[in-house]
């Protein structure tokens, strides 16, 4: 029997199925033969379903682009008849009875999806702590958080126990959970994906994204994702783009700019000096750093706590346990069936954020939160499109420091929110957004992978994959793999 | 009412609109389905589903703002309404809070909207209710109490309901009648609704407050539920208005409360104290985009029906009918329908709709027959009046006419041949009738020359008995009116 070779791009692994040197059902094969072996300790899985896998890829179409493909799914993202709990003890024996339509258009593609990812609960968190099943571990140091909330997501890819998965990214949750494991992390523009199947967090923030160890294996992924769906208003209708169009060429007359603010002290040294070297190394393939300023960036972290957890305090409502999940044996009338429930199947960031969101939400604090953090929202936007009049591309690094430990910020929720305080502008102002591997930073005499971020203008993926996939092939960060 | 007293009565009615799907999903409207039936992720608030905006519920609602003289601006959005509650499937309801589809307007109230034994004394005539405003939202489910369990039929959840807030301009039981009466036939007119309230299609809360003349702030406000009819809304504010005025003339303070109707022992009963005002925490749904407003408008406007106002009007000048007639014809668009249907083959109108009042209403009332199961076609009606109004037969004839096509439902030139109910206006056999009965009665013709004009009307009828009736009275006149010259 044939099997994949760990870290295979998606690329790679096609040509081995259409060449026939592998079939799709010994991909699956080997493949749950490498996790069965590998994530005993890494924990990225929360469960696969190894049988309805084969029996998809066994009727897979290998001339489509993603043709027997398996790709990971974060718990938060409905797959017809699998269970879907988005980490939460509170949807305790649901199955999802629909795909989202991410999912449908992957399996329209020719892919088969294949095992659970695990996550922040309910996609609030940025080290995959508040997972109400299990750690993740960062391949790169087990004693270390895989970043989050799509923790799993990163992690599987990161180890080599999935070819690619998809993730959710409401504020950094895709970007820096790569960043810190090492590999591509992509949050499309807002309405690129349709969120339908995806558990909201926040419906104004949150899009699913692809998560994979190559530039090009994301946007293979993206020709497959992208695309207005009638399931989802706010998806938008564009012309069909191939977005590995703009793979393979060059960098020549870009302009990439540098905002002031996210360059600021207080960084890990390694992360700095790594993201400092990548701008040169893009200098030298023909772009043309400039500095530019996004002044109202340090409200975003505020904003995106108002607006996030309000939207989150009613989209989390319908957790009561009266139609689905679980429910609590404690009940002795339909108030305390909702609060037993609720506080039975809530963990504890997710409570406290329905509190703040119901607080910002109240009346007499309304105006004073949620409205006027929209109006800073605008602001925030206002800042992205005047540096895209100017720039094509704006750099940053994914995250301010590298992975920490378990524990390290479990105890401060404020420290563990500034975790995300260069990805969160992204989802307040709908842009779109990459991180890739630029580097390790040494932390304890280990190696930490450092992520480079890549912000670009509303539907502007396609620009942004060119410049990553030319660092990429420029560089060697990305072939380097964690001792598992 | 006690004339020391005013009463305040402002109305909340939600109407479910005609659609085919519901409101954010594609699952059909029906109503008596099996439980559960029409459902799907969405309007159950499965995880991950979200809504999508049902063009035609707009279309209507937009229509029913335009009949109602309503402003509609440019955009309009929706609002999540945050509450708990079994029959929610997402524990919050999707409505319209600051920027509604609709804003002002007002309902007309005619005379023929007022009950009938209280059209005589209409207070202020011509009275227009105004309307705060009128929006979208999705209903909840119904939820029914077993033995030992509760359930949940999700068919309703999700479903358009249109609410129409009026201003608390309505002053008595009879105006919330007439408000009813009136608003229904615009949203019938409209096939925005067929706004039946004993089905349910229709449902109303009230509001009302009395106070005593003269005084300027409003007494407490007193909120009514379960009223199921228009005349139970009538009665139910008669009752209250009477409950509070005798409490509040011993001096009694009101305090806010909602309470019941209960129709069958005539009386309001407590329901709940309002405690503090409910925070739904309204926010715009982030699901959902505002919505442009301009070309929902156009189609609301394609194809817009005549009001009811403008047809009762029309049919006075069209059709010479008095202005009650048209109000009677006009108040049930199927009516004025079949009115009109009948009118175009007629050559008096008026006598159309003479013969569809007095006695085609009491005729399908008798026979417990609603207009849809009327056994006479509209154009028979119209053939009818022109068989008398042309002398083919008398209207004592067209009697016995109609009443034929009541139970056979025969055309009326079929039943006039098959009865042999032909009128005689031949001036030829008619003279040799008469002088038959000239020659027969020389003293009644004696009278008659001498001046006695009753004689005639003997004669008249002597030739009438002569044809077996089927003389044509008026001609019949003349001919013996000319021989006895």
């Amino acid at each position: 029997m044939s099997s994949f070779t760990p870290f295979s791009s998606i690329a790679e692994t096609r040509r081995l199925l259409r060449s026939k040197e592998l079939s799709p059902v010994e991909l699956i094969e080997s493949l749950e033969q490498r996790i069965a072996a590998i994530d005993p300790k890494i924990g990225a899985y929360i469960e696969r379903d190894v049988e309805t896998a084969k029996k998809e890829a066994a009727s897979a179409d290998l001339t489509k682009p993603l043709g027997g493909i398996p790709i990971g799914i974060k718990d938060a993202i409905s797959v017809a008849g699998q269970p879907l709990q988005s980490a939460s003890r509170i949807l305790d024996g649901y199955n999802a009875p629909y795909d989202a339509t991410a999912v449908a258009r992957l399996r329209a593609s020719g892919a088969v999806p294949f095992g659970r990812l695990n996550m922040d609960e309910f996609a609030m968190g940025s080290s995959t702590e508040n997972s109400a099943f299990q750690l993740t571990r960062n391949p790169w140091d087990t004693g270390r958080i895989p970043g989050g909330s799509s923790g799993g997501s990163a992690a599987a890819v990161a180890s080599g126990t999935a070819l690619a998965t998809l993730g959710s990214d409401t504020g950094g949750s895709i970007r820096q959970p790569a960043a810190l494991c090492g590999c591509v992390g992509l949050k499309p523009t807002y309405g690129r994906v349709s969120r339908y199947g995806l558990i909201a967090f926040a419906s104004s923030l949150d899009q699913i994204g692809p998560l994979t160890s190559t530039v090009e294996d994301s946007a293979l992924l993206m020709n497959a994702l992208a695309g207005r769906d009638p399931h989802d208003s706010t998806s938008l209708e564009l012309p069909d783009e191939d977005f590995t169009a703009e793979i393979g060429k060059d960098l020549k007359g870009l302009r990439i700019g540098v905002p002031k603010e996210y360059f600021v002290d207080g960084m890990e040294p390694g992360v700095r000096s790594a993201v400092d070297a990548a701008i040169k190394q893009i200098e030298s393939l023909g772009a043309e750093p400039v500095e530019i300023s996004l002044p109202h960036t340090e409200y975003a972290v505020a904003v995106y706590y108002i607006i996030a957890t309000a939207e989150a305090s009613a989209n989390l409502a319908r957790f009561d346990g009266v139609r689905y999940g679980r429910r609590s044996n404690e009940a002795k009338d339909l108030a305390s069936l909702y609060a037993k429930t609720r506080a039975e199947g809530f963990g504890r960031e997710v409570k406290r954020r329905i509190i703040l969101g119901t607080y910002v939400l109240s009346s007499g604090y309304y105006d004073a939160y949620y409205l006027r953090a929209q109006k800073v929202r605008t602001l925030i936007r206002r800042d992205f499109d005047q540096a895209f009049t100017k720039v094509d591309a704006i750099i940053s690094p994914t995250s301010p420091e590298t992975a920490f430990r378990f524990g390290e910020k479990t105890d401060d929720p404020l420290k563990m929110y500034l975790a995300d305080i260069f990805t969160i502008a992204t989802n307040l102002a709908g842009i779109c957004g990459l991180s890739l591997p630029c580097g390790f930073s040494n932390r304890d005499g280990v190696d930490l992978p450092v992520g480079l971020q890549l912000l670009g203008r509303p539907f502007g993926e396609s620009r942004l994959l060119r410049i990553g996939h030319a660092y990429e092939q420029a560089t060697e960060w990305h072939k380097r793999r964690p001792l598992l | 009412m006690s004339t020391e007293y005013v009463a305040t009565i402002g109305l909340e009615v939600h109407a479910q609109l005609k659609t085919k799907s519901k409101m954010f999903c594609g699952c059909k409207v029906e109503y008596g389905a099996e439980p559960n039936t029409h459902t799907c992720p969405t309007c159950l608030g499965l995880p991950g589903a979200l809504p999508v905006m049902n063009g035609e519920a707009l279309r209507l609602t937009a229509r029913a703002g335009l009949m109602l003289g309503c402003n509609i601006p440019e955009v309009c959005k929706f609002d999540r309404k945050n509450y708990y509650y079994p029959d929610m499937p997402k524990n919050y309801q999707i409505s319209q809070y600051d920027q509604p589809l609709c804003l002002g307007g007002g309902v007309p109230l005619h005379d023929t909207a007022y009950p009938k034994d209280a059209q005589k004394s209409i207070a202020t005539p011509g009275k227009v209710i105004r309307l705060t405003r009128i929006h979208l939202e999705e209903d909840v489910a119904k939820s029914f109490h077993l033995e030992s369990t509760s359930g949940i039929d999700f068919n309703r959840a999700g479903t358009p309901l249109m609410e129409i807030v009026s201003e608390a301009d309505i002053a008595s039981p009879e105006e919330a009648f007439a408000y009813l009466t009136a608003l229904r036939q615009i949203l019938v007119y409209g096939e925005i609704s067929d706004a039946d309230m004993e089905k349910g299609q229709m449902r109303c809360d009230v509001n009302v407050s009395v106070r005593p003349v003269g005084q300027k702030e409003y007494g407490t406000k007193i909120e009514l539920k379960n009223l199921n009819t228009v005349s139970g809304v009538r009665r139910a504010l008669a009752f209250e208005i009477e409950r509070q005025i005798e409490l509040v003339s011993k001096g009694v303070k009101l305090d806010q409360e909602t309470r019941r109707w209960d129709d069958d022992r005539g009386e309001t009963t407590l329901m709940r104290i309002k405690e503090s005002a409910h925070d739904y925490r309204y926010f715009p749904d982030p699901d959902l985009l505002p919505v442009r407003t301009a070309k929902i408008l156009e189609a609301a406007k394609d194809g817009m029906p005549e009001l009811p106002q403008a047809k009762r009007e029309r049919f006075v000048t069209q059709y010479e009918v008095s202005p009650y007639d048209a109000a009677v014809l006009a108040d049930d668009k199927a009516l004025a329908d079949y009115f009109e249907e009948a009118a175009k083959g007629s050559t008096k109108p008026k006598s159309v709709a003479n013969w569809i009042i007095n006695d085609l209403l009491s005729a399908l009332s008798a026979a417990s027959l609603d207009l849809s199961e009327c056994p006479i076609k509209a154009s028979y009606i119209g053939e009818l009046t022109t068989l008398i109004e042309g002398g083919t037969i008398s209207g004592r004839q067209g009697k016995e006419v109609f009443a034929e096509m009541m139970t056979s439902a025969k055309a009326p030139a079929v039943i006039v041949e098959e009865k042999g109910l032909k009128q005689v206006s031949d001036t030829g056999a008619l003279e040799t009738f008469c002088d038959e009965v000239i020659t027969a009665n020389p003293n009644s013709v004696a009278d008659y020359k001498s001046g006695k004009e009753a004689a005639l009307n003997f004669l008249k009828g002597q030739v009438m008995k002569l044809s077996k009736g089927k003389a044509n009275p008026a001609v019949v006149g003349e001919i013996l009116a000319k021989k006895l010259a």
